[in-house]
């Protein structure tokens, strides 16, 4: 049997498991996790073939491609509408292998992470069938072909992210996150719904109205500056869509908020998998972003704009899960600025290393949790690197990765977008990103001070309940801390020109191509070493003054908290005023709150009121005066027959008298 | 003059808008009949009137037997109608058509 | 027997009324089973009728067409006649009505028998309505389906329903006698073109005929076309003339709310698509910019104003407008993904807008009562219906992969090639619609079960079997439809090409701009003093946000 016949199973089995699991899982009690673990075992198992096939060329050209190895399944015809034929496919390429590397086995890992974490909830069976709804979304996400199909699983995966975040339905905060989630998702979609239309008005100018992604590119590019829609503006519409999915500044409220889900959801969806979705998108669509540099421009800016505002938020939030999801934005920023200067491959690079990383870190930041009996505020918590001392030494590896310290799996990624951003003449992006990597190295280690190191602030009755989380969560830790250590040193070398690079090639040369960068080759002993050099030094300074705020216990290296400096650090005159800021997130749910709850209700409100007094008044209007207007010509019906017969006395003569006139008079 | 059409048309007319007159303007219900009568009789002058000066060769006779015919029907009318006339006195105890007014309910 | 033979169009109109005249005569304890029974009957021969119907055969746009001379006098015919879009409506309606009937079966306790007699009636009406080609004809099954739903709603609805149906009525018969003036004056304008000659003057295909090749006279173009457009207008409804919609849905019984939704709605769009543009394609043409604007505001209006709504059904009720402007839009730019788009969405909207007042019908049952704010909490005691409700919102959201999508995709689609800032526009319901459906699903859902539910204790049932009946179908063609929307598409390709020539060889009529200006002036004058009359009279201003309040206090 071919690869290609069993890519269909990719997405059939996770939908299977969703249907019987949702149907039927009820029943299965605690065993109801069975199905839908197997079926994702599968898929990964399937999915691991089909790459290392791809990745090392062994699968053959793809149709229409003299350099690209890689699998396709289908077309299916799915809208048949006139001349506009909607069909779906399937495709491996090497693109699309990377992310099945991350999808597929971050996926398998988190469902049997959750088999320990969700043991004791009612809802187990329900749970397992959302995540293999995600894990089907998900999987047609990366595999779709076509633009529309590629949207269809974008709105799935939303549907997946909103049942999960709203998972425990009882929480009024998880139906308000969940509804926000979803709707903030809605704006960016309402984007990318409108760049796909102006696909087709565009392609259809072409001749050939097509929503095949590669095919529609092709076309695009080819029509040039006959495009009846300009192809910035299709490349802008397609990039809200990605800011929504990624939560992009000003879209970016809806991550922190999603943390209101059961953990394993956040590691999966929320960092690992779904919120990269934006970033595959363009890396997608690379030659259309290609050849308009100034949407270029704008995807850099708002990458790195995101990537600082979050990092600035991160360092002061006491939720652990909350750090990490403004690190999860402060990330998505990086690749994002990473596509925006043209260094494609160094994003898809940060997207792997980071999905392994930030999956470990939630995954770690749960099993704290719930060794702390669900408590989520690290100011209850500290010193449990002894009691937890695997979900510790995970967590570290977690946390050194992040942090950019070599040789870990961060460091390379990380570097490689400073470097390429330096390069490119991006200067503005480079400093900017070398701060943020100081702010990432800082509030990490604030983090792992607070949670693991010094002593416990939390109740005493609880530190002598702690205890390491059970084997199916711990092994998962370690098979993610794996990669975050060891994914750079695999995939990273030999600097300059990657393995990953040589993967990526075929994908990206089009768009290199059109962006003619200048190639310089790398001089470890020139401008590269010294990139390295001053990512590395700030990162080392990062987290030497979170050592210094909030200690550090790492066998010689002892030193403990300072908490009085924090308090007088933040009530500086030039600093209170940051503190604030990024304690209160720089104000954008109140402003949000603001503009959309107050003032869209109040513009909602004041149209029914119009829709009730003055379209329906009016309405309503008519009708009574009718029955007045009726009420007054009863008046004229006396009932009188005098009156009546004066009435036709008068109408006879009116009309004989008007003959009369009209014709001239009698002859 | 005397004996022209004319004549008895302007007598006819008067006797009409006596007749018209009378029945807009009396509030008696009686009255009102004796002036739907008058008009009736002015119908009948003219017909009459119209048969005597006619041109055809028996237009007199078919004025006076359509005269008749309008006597005998106005007789049947005045019967009815004084008929109505006692129910509703009878009930409302007036003669006055002003208190009439059951055709407003 | 050849089924070409049997005159199944009659049949198919007909049977419901043969049931309903069986119901009136045979016992009460039966009524139910045999009205049920004679729906689904009919239901069958539509499925028959759909079997043997032939796509996209060109040259012959109608099939089973049956024809006898009327009123032959003024060439007047009992004409009927299926194309893909009338067939399809057919089986939507056939389809609806059975599960109306079957959806009746708890709540209806009252007069049975008329119920099941005024149902079957107004099935006939429905029918007939898509089936005619005649346009006297057409009139005649517009009336009929008044009189049933007047007294669907005003026996068996809520507690403000002789308003509500009054309102409904006058305001459609309004529309509806417009266009019967209009109809005859298209007849008269035939016959003085015709020599004179009757013979055809209220035919539709021989009338569509005239119109493609001579034309009508301008003049009568713009009033045909405008008193056509008021009386549709009002069915769809579009905005300004909306507002019977909210009180018809909210006074009406389950059954009722979800025909009026399903179908109805369709009968303004179908008026729309089938008379008003190919008969007068210059005038459409003409006031197509007219259309498209109301269109665009009843779909950002009717969502906006569904964000604020306390009660579940006058919400759905709101999400109909918006929807439904969907429809006018995708027909009134003209292409060829609009039209298919707006076709598309007239089928889902009837699935899912029906499948969604039949979820408030099963909770109404169950708490007699429809006010959002005193129901949270129901995942924990009614899941199916939670989980059932879900899908449905969902797919009135437009989740992809479900009917709703395809229809308003194809629809933007076709709007972007026209303008792309109507399209912005139109896609602009996308935040809004998961605004208004996520508040309702996430209030009634989520959350702690609210006192009020709670007191009602045992009552508070999860969907017994025959409601789940009444669900499956509705569902199960939402998911196929959302998957293989060529099920539809195919069908109706010949309807949208000919409207697409009809309207096609339509060229603009000129309209004096003074006019335009003056009319635009007369509206603004016309709002403005409305609005300063009720401020003046005291009636209360616009009030402030308390209704969203609740949202805001968190």
């Amino acid at each position: 049997m071919t690869i290609e016949a069993l890519l269909p199973l990719l997405l059939l089995l996770p939908l299977g498991g969703f249907l019987v699991t949702a149907f039927i899982g009820r029943r299965f009690g605690k065993s109801a996790h069975w199905i839908p673990v197997l079926a994702i075992l599968v898929v990964w198992i399937i999915a691991m073939v089909a790459v290392a096939n791809v990745l090392t060329g062994a699968a053959p050209l793809l149709p229409g491609s003299e350099d690209t190895h890689g699998y396709v399944a289908g077309p299916w015809a799915w809208i048949p509408a006139g001349d506009l034929h909607i069909d779906f496919g399937l495709v491996v390429d090497p693109l699309t292998a990377c992310l099945l590397i991350v999808v597929t086995t971050i996926g398998l890992l988190v469902h049997v992470y959750s088999i320990g974490y969700m043991s004791h909830d009612p809802g187990y069976w329900r749970f397992f069938a959302y995540l293999n709804l995600f894990m089907f979304s998900m999987l047609l996400l990366v595999l779709a072909d076509n633009w529309l199909v590629v949207f269809v699983a974008w709105e799935l995966v939303g549907l997946s992210s909103y049942l999960l975040i709203g998972f425990w339905y009882r929480k009024r905060s998880a139906q308000l996150a969940a509804k926000k989630a979803f709707i903030v998702n809605r704006v960016g979609d309402l984007g990318f719904v409108l760049g796909i239309a102006a696909i087709v008005v565009n392609t259809a100018a072409a001749g050939h109205p097509t929503l095949n992604v590669r095919e529609s590119i092709e076309l695009l590019l080819a029509q040039g500056e006959a495009n009846p829609i300009p192809l910035v503006v299709v490349a802008l519409l397609v990039f809200a869509g990605a800011m929504g999915k990624s939560a992009q500044f000003p879209l970016h409220v809806w991550l922190p908020d999603a943390m209101e889900g059961p953990t394993p959801v956040s590691a999966l969806i929320h960092a690992a998998t779904m919120v990269n979705a934006g970033v595959y998108l363009i890396a997608r669509a690379n030659p259309l972003f290609a050849s308009t540099p100034s949407a270029m421009v704008v995807v850099a800016a708002i990458g790195i704009f995101t990537a600082i505002l979050a990092a600035s938020i991160a360092m002061t939030q006491t939720d652990i899960k909350r750090v990490l999801a403004y690190s999860t934005l402060s990330q998505l920023g990086y690749m994002f600025a990473a596509l925006g200067v043209g260094a494609f491959t160094a994003a898809i690079f940060h997207l792997m290393t980071h999905g392994f990383f930030k999956g470990l870190l939630f995954l770690g930041s749960g099993s704290v949790i719930h060794a702390v009996h669900e408590e989520q505020d690290m100011r209850r918590m500290g010193g449990l690197s002894r009691k937890i001392p695997i979900t510790y030494a995970t967590m570290f590896v977690g946390s050194i990765a992040i942090a950019g310290i070599p040789p870990f799996a961060g460091f390379f990624s990380k570097d490689e977008i400073l470097g390429e951003a330096f390069k490119a003449s991006f200067y503005w992006v480079w400093g900017v990103g070398l701060f943020v990597a100081l702010l990432t190295a800082f509030y990490m280690f604030r983090l792992m001070g607070l949670t693991f190191w010094g002593s416990f602030r939390g109740p005493a009755a609880i530190w002598d309940k702690i205890h390491e989380s059970p084997r199916v969560m711990t092994v998962p830790l370690i098979l993610l801390a794996i990669p975050s250590a060891l994914l750079g040193l695999a995939i990273g070398l030999p600097l300059g020109s990657s393995v990953l690079h040589g993967w990526l090639e075929p994908v990206f040369h089009h768009a290199t191509e059109l962006l003619a960068l200048p190639h310089e080759s790398y001089e470890l002993f020139g401008v590269d070493g010294a990139l390295i050099l001053a990512s590395v030094t700030v990162a080392v300074a990062g987290l030497v003054a979170a050592w210094r705020l909030f200690g550090v216990d790492l066998g010689r290296f002892r030193a403990p908290a300072r908490p009085e400096d924090v308090r007088e650090l933040s009530a500086r005159p030039g600093l209170s005023f940051l503190y604030r800021a990024s304690l209160n997130k720089w104000w954008f749910d109140d402003l949000n709150h603001l503009l959309f709850i107050v003032i869209g209700g109040r513009i909602a409100a004041a149209m029914w009121w119009f829709d009730r007094e003055v379209v329906d008044g009016t309405v309503n209007a008519i009708g009574r005066q009718t029955v007045v207007a009726g009420r007054g010509l009863g008046r004229v019906q006396t009932g009188h027959v005098q009156n009546y017969a004066l009435g036709i006395a008068l109408g006879l003569i009116v009309i004989a008298g008007s003959y009369l006139i009209l014709t001239g008079g009698p002859r | 003059m005397s004996d022209s059409l004319d004549t008895y048309l302007i007598l006819s007319g008067i006797l009409f808008a006596i007749g018209s007159f009378g029945f807009l303007a009396r509030r008696n219900a009686i009255s009102m009949l004796m002036s739907i009568e008058l008009m009736l009789n002015a119908v009948n002058l003219a017909i009459v009137a119209f048969g005597v000066f006619g041109a055809g060769p028996d237009a007199s006779a078919q004025g006076a037997v359509f005269a008749l015919m309008v006597m005998a029907v106005a007789a049947a009318e005045a019967t009815v109608g004084l008929a109505i006339v006692i129910a509703i006195y009878r009930n409302k105890k007036t003669p006055l058509v002003d208190e009439y007014d059951a055709m407003r309910q | 027997m050849n089924l070409n033979d049997l005159p199944i169009l009659t049949v198919v109109t007909f049977l419901p009324l043969v049931g309903a005249i069986v119901v009136a005569i045979l016992p009460s304890s039966l009524t139910r089973q045999v009205a049920v029974g004679f729906a689904l009957a009919t239901w069958v021969v539509s499925l028959l009728l759909l079997i043997g119907y032939l796509p996209g055969r060109p040259g012959q746009q109608f099939q089973y067409v049956e024809q006898a001379d009327w009123i032959g006098v003024f060439g007047i015919q009992y004409k009927l006649g299926v194309d893909g879009l009338s067939a399809a409506l057919v089986v939507l309606t056939t389809t609806i009505t059975w599960v109306s009937l079957l959806a009746s079966w708890r709540p209806i306790q009252t007069r049975i028998k008329e119920y099941m007699i005024s149902f079957l009636i107004l099935e006939v009406g429905l029918i007939g309505v898509f089936l005619a080609l005649d346009l006297f004809l057409f009139y005649i099954f517009w009336e009929v389906v008044l009189v049933p739903m007047y007294l669907i709603i005003g026996i068996w609805g809520g507690a403000n329903r002789i308003y509500a149906t009054i309102k409904f009525v006058l305001y459609t018969l309004a529309g509806s006698l417009l266009m019967l003036v209009a109809i005859l004056a298209t007849g008269f304008s035939y016959q003085a073109a015709n020599g004179g000659s009757w013979v055809g003057a209220f035919d539709f295909v021989t009338l569509r005929d005239f119109a493609a090749t001579t034309g009508f006279a301008p003049a009568l173009q713009v009033g045909a076309f405008l008193a056509f457009f008021l009386a549709f207008a009002i069915k769809v409804p579009m905005f300004p003339f909306h507002t019977w919609l909210p009180d018809a849905h909210t006074e009406a019984p389950t059954a009722g709310s979800v025909i009026l939704a399903s179908i109805m709605l369709k009968l303004g769009a179908y008026g729309l698509m089938r008379f008003a543009v190919p008969l007068f394609p210059d005038a459409a043409h003409t006031f197509a910019p007219v259309v498209i604007v109301l269109s665009l505001i009843a779909i950002i209006y009717g969502a906006i104003v569904a964000l604020v709504q306390p009660d579940l059904k006058r919400l759905v009720a709101y999400s109909s407008v918006s929807h439904m402007g969907f429809v006018t839009l995708g027909l009134f730019v003209f292409t060829q993904q609009g039209i298919e788009g707006s076709i598309l969405q007239m089928v889902n909207h009837g699935l899912i807008t029906g499948g969604l007042f039949l979820l408030v019908g099963v909770l109404y049952e169950r708490t007699h009562d429809r006010t959002i704010a005193k129901m949270t909490g129901l995942a924990a005691r009614m899941p199916l219906w939670a989980a059932v409700f879900g899908f449905f919102v969902f797919a009135s959201g437009g989740l992809p992969g479900l009917s709703g999508f395809v229809g308003e995709f194809l629809t933007i689609v076709g709007t972007f090639a026209i303008s792309p800032a109507a399209a912005a526009i139109a896609a602009f319901v996308m935040i809004l619609a998961a605004g208004y459906l996520l508040y309702m699903y996430g209030r009634l859902v989520f959350e702690e079960v609210s006192d009020f539910l709670t007191g009602l204790g045992g009552h508070l049932t999860d969907m017994d079997p025959i409601e789940i009946l009444t669900l499956v179908p509705l569902a199960t063609l939402i998911v196929v439809f959302g998957l293989q929307p060529g099920l539809v598409l195919d069908l109706v390709r010949g309807s949208v090409d000919d409207t697409l020539r009809a309207a096609g060889s339509g060229a603009a009529l000129a309209i004096a701009p003074e006019l335009v200006i003056v009319a635009v002036a007369l509206l603004v004058v016309g709002v403005a003093a409305r609005i300063g009359w009720v401020l003046a009279a005291g009636r209360g201003g616009p009030p402030d946000a308390a209704l969203v309040g609740r949202e805001a206090a968190r």
